[in-house]
């Protein structure tokens, strides 16, 4: 054993009382979907974890006519003291079922347990807490006295940061005073469906939160159905692009936040042991499914070899392995279609020309895993500098001056964020005013905080998520009016239905 | 013995020049009883594509000015606006038919308009940022940032918006930083050329307002579909085909996730939404050093 072998450590997963099936979460109470059930299952094992239904249209009518309901009756009359109450009871009841939360977390998903316990549950208890506070201070958010609440919300959330991507949708837009009906993704439903019973055991009024599963073809129903208000959406470029399409026209307020390929920059002068870890966190946090992962290294020429030998020693003493392992620093990819796409980018950098570099570790016998993995060699027009990979493939790039790393950062249609390592203030904040992102990581990476904004220029979508704007994502001024199109949209209640009566072929 | 007038020839406006369509055509602009004022250009897809690319060229050195600065250049355009007064209420009265007096009255909005907005740009950063309170040693501060380049239909009213519809959308997009390219108003389209005249002289780099005159409905497509636009104010956009084309070119936005505002009617009124409309938010996090 050497000193960097450890004993396993496994979490206990005693701590779960899963049922065998899940229904869809409509109205306060779990009922049956109409849609082909189907088997979420752990990517570290491919062992089934419980069966889960699918909203087919009619339960999505359902679901956003309960949302409606909940809207009108309940929580658009309720003062925001009450409704901010209701979340910080949700917030303290996340943070008393935490361990069983990130275990299910890393169960489903196949992240490391040291992530979902340190990490993602933590932030998904804070989230709520911040959001709370907001929820009876509303004239404050910028927006002018006597914000309104938008109505009902479609989210759809990716499968990344399951439960985390679950708060930034919901606790937002509970405490702008909208009701929700929120879609996990079909390979990470699990801890939405706990969230689900914590909502019962809070007492929240029924219809305010409603949870669907199904893959899809029940988020598309969703998102284009004519009673929602608002669509908030985070996953890929090419679904975001077709929900902005289904929503051209319909008056509905959207925020997206899609894809990213972040640039991580390092200057000759960074404080180098820092910048590696930050490199590291940067793309191989989370298995690099990250859309803000720092996925471009842009090092300075004169440090490039140094920089790619830390790194390769450094990524050789990260344990790859059962999640649930508290010693466990890369887990398993979250499925098989997504390590056939990490596994095929690789392969055309290969192709390309790059010069590929894997850390040796153990691939375990079940599941789904790729190990760390460094490109060097790499050009701009090379596929894995161009498109979001979404795994632990860090793909090395070079420059000599700073104006050669703004452009080379800037050479993307994504802004969603970028790194900067650099001892020198005057340099890194010259060049933060430069880059095109929404996010920029100074001497630091992969930091989120329920105070903070979140989101992307260009096609790293729009809206943000975090702090007063992502609270406005949820809400309109008293004074706003829709807009006059000479189609004809006009009052509220018939607001995002009339433009679209005129026109049936909006969402092609 | 009367003098025999000197009649202008109104041209586009791209990136600081004042070029006609380098397709050649024109069309015939008439008053509203069906008198001949002038001919404009009619321009083209290539002008449009032409006007992009100016605006891209001069978007990095204007969102690089100081907000000061570009607080300062559009309270110039206010100032010029004043000098030529007269010119401007003269060519309303003729392209619009109205009175001397509202088109006065739409003339002063329209300079009272800048100064409103000229006021704004070395303001609204402090009302739409934060400084975020995060959990942990970092300094943490969200700053609005320009979206880029900006393509705006000018509201297409036959009356009240020549001048002022035109520099109410023009002037929200341009005041953080952005330049735009601009499709005036196809039937009163005199005031927004005689306007790129003022902004030639109020020290507006060349390249930040790009004036289109001719048809929205051939131009705007391009627009709406254009890779290197990043944002699309449909102000005037309400008015193509049947009403609702405008649905078409939001759709066609959505390929490269352009950031759209909707058909309004009339002018829109000066507001802070329809600057933060065309603004970024970038958050920049820096560690604390342990004291």
């Amino acid at each position: 054993m050497s000193f960097l072998e450890y004993a396993p450590a496994p979490e206990s997963t005693a701590i779960l009382n899963l049922r065998e099936t899940y229904g869809l979460f409509i109205d306060g109470e779990f009922v049956d979907g109409r849609g082909e059930p189907f088997a979420t299952i752990s990517p570290a094992t491919e062992k089934r974890i419980a069966e889960v239904a699918t909203a087919n249209a009619a339960d999505v009518d359902r679901a956003v006519a309960a949302a409606r309901r909940a809207y009108d009756r309940t929580w658009s009359t309720m003062s925001g003291a009450d409704r901010g109450k209701y979340l910080f009871r949700i917030a303290r009841l996340i943070q008393e079922r935490s361990r069983e939360l990130a275990v299910a977390e890393s169960l489903d998903n196949g992240k490391p347990i040291k992530e979902t316990r340190d990490v993602d549950i933590p932030l998904v208890a804070a989230w709520f807490f911040y959001y709370a506070g907001w929820a009876d201070k509303l004239e404050y958010a910028g927006l002018g006295a006597n914000p309104r609440a938008l109505g009902v919300a479609a989210q759809v959330i990716p499968w990344n940061f399951p439960l985390l991507m679950l708060a930034w949708k919901i606790a937002p837009a509970l405490a702008a005073g909208n009701t929700v009906v929120l879609k996990p993704a079909e390979t990470t439903p699990l801890t939405a469906l706990l969230f689900a019973e914590i909502c019962q055991q809070a007492d929240l009024p029924a219809g305010v939160v409603n949870i669907i599963t199904g893959a899809g073809e029940t988020g598309r129903a969703l998102v284009s159905h004519d009673d929602v208000d608002k669509v908030a959406f985070t996953g890929s470029t090419p679904v975001g692009r077709e929900i902005a399409r289904a929503a051209a026209g319909t008056g509905k307020k959207l925020t997206l936040e899609l894809g990213g390929k972040g640039a991580n920059i390092v200057f000759e002068d960074a404080a180098m042991d820092q910048a590696v870890e930050g490199i590291v966190s940067g793309i191989f946090f989370n298995q690099g499914h990250v859309c803000c992962a720092g996925s471009r290294l842009l090092v300075q020429e004169n440090v490039h070899d140094e920089v790619v030998d830390r790194l390769k020693t450094r990524l050789s003493t990260l344990r790859l392995g059962d999640p649930l392992d508290k010693n466990t620093d890369i887990g398993a990819i979250n499925s098989r279609e997504q390590l056939d796409r990490i596994r095929a980018l690789s392969d055309i950098g290969e192709q390309e020309g790059g010069d590929r570099w894997t850390a040796a570790c153990e691939i375990p016998s079940s599941g789904y895993w790729f190990a760390p993995t460094i490109f060097t060699n790499v050009s701009t027009s090379h596929r894995i500098a161009r498109d979001e990979i979404f795994g632990p493939v860090l793909s090395v790039l070079t420059f000599r001056t700073p104006e050669e790393a703004v452009a080379k950062a800037n050479n993307t249609p994504y802004g969603l964020s970028a790194g900067i390592w650099t001892e020198k203030a005057s340099r890194m904040l010259a060049l933060a005013d430069r880059l095109r992102v929404g996010v920029v990581w100074a001497n630091t990476f992969n930091k989120f905080d329920p105070a903070s904004p979140f989101g992307g220029y260009k096609e790293s979508g729009y809206g943000r998520e975090g702090g007063r704007h992502g609270l406005a994502a949820y809400l309109e001024a008293s004074g706003w009016q829709p807009p006059a199109a000479s189609a004809g949209a006009s009052t509220r209640s018939v607001r995002g239905r009339s433009a679209q009566k005129t026109r049936k072929a909006v969402s092609k | 013995m009367s003098r025999l007038a000197v009649p202008k020839t109104y041209k586009l406006a791209i990136g600081g020049k004042f070029p006609r369509s380098e397709s050649g055509r024109t069309y015939a602009v008439a008053s509203p009883s069906g008198r001949f004022l002038a001919n404009a250009a009619l321009a083209s897809r290539k002008d449009a594509r032409d006007a992009v690319v100016a605006a891209r060229a001069a978007q990095p050195g204007w969102a690089g000015a100081t907000a000061y600065n570009r607080g300062q250049v559009l309270y110039r355009i206010a100032e010029l606006l004043e000098g030529r007064r007269a010119q401007f209420v003269d060519e309303i009265v003729q392209s619009e038919g109205v009175t001397a007096a509202v088109a006065g009255a739409q003339t002063d909005a329209a300079i009272d308009l800048w100064v409103w907005y000229a006021g704004w740009a070395d303001k609204y950063a402090q009302v739409a940022g934060n400084g975020n309170p995060v959990s942990g040693p970092y300094f943490n501060l969200s700053v609005p940032d320009p979206t880029g380049v900006v393509a705006a239909i000018a509201p297409q009213e036959r009356t009240g918006v020549s001048l002022l519809g035109f520099a109410a959308v023009v002037a929200p997009v341009v005041l953080s930083g952005n330049t735009t390219v601009v499709v005036a108003n196809e039937a009163a389209p005199l005031s927004a050329i005689s306007l790129a005249e003022v902004l030639a002289t109020s020290d507006v780099p060349g390249g930040v307002v790009n004036t289109l005159t001719g048809s929205p409905a051939e131009l705007a497509p391009w627009l709406a579909s254009h890779a290197d636009v990043n944002a699309l104010d449909l102000a005037g956009a309400g008015s193509i085909g049947d009403g609702t084309a405008w649905i078409d070119l939001q759709i066609s936005a959505a390929e490269t996730l352009k950031r759209v505002l909707p058909p309004v009617s009339g002018a829109p009124a000066p507001s802070l939404e329809r600057i933060t409309a065309f603004v970024e938010t970038k958050t920049v996090w820096h560690t604390k050093a342990m004291l």
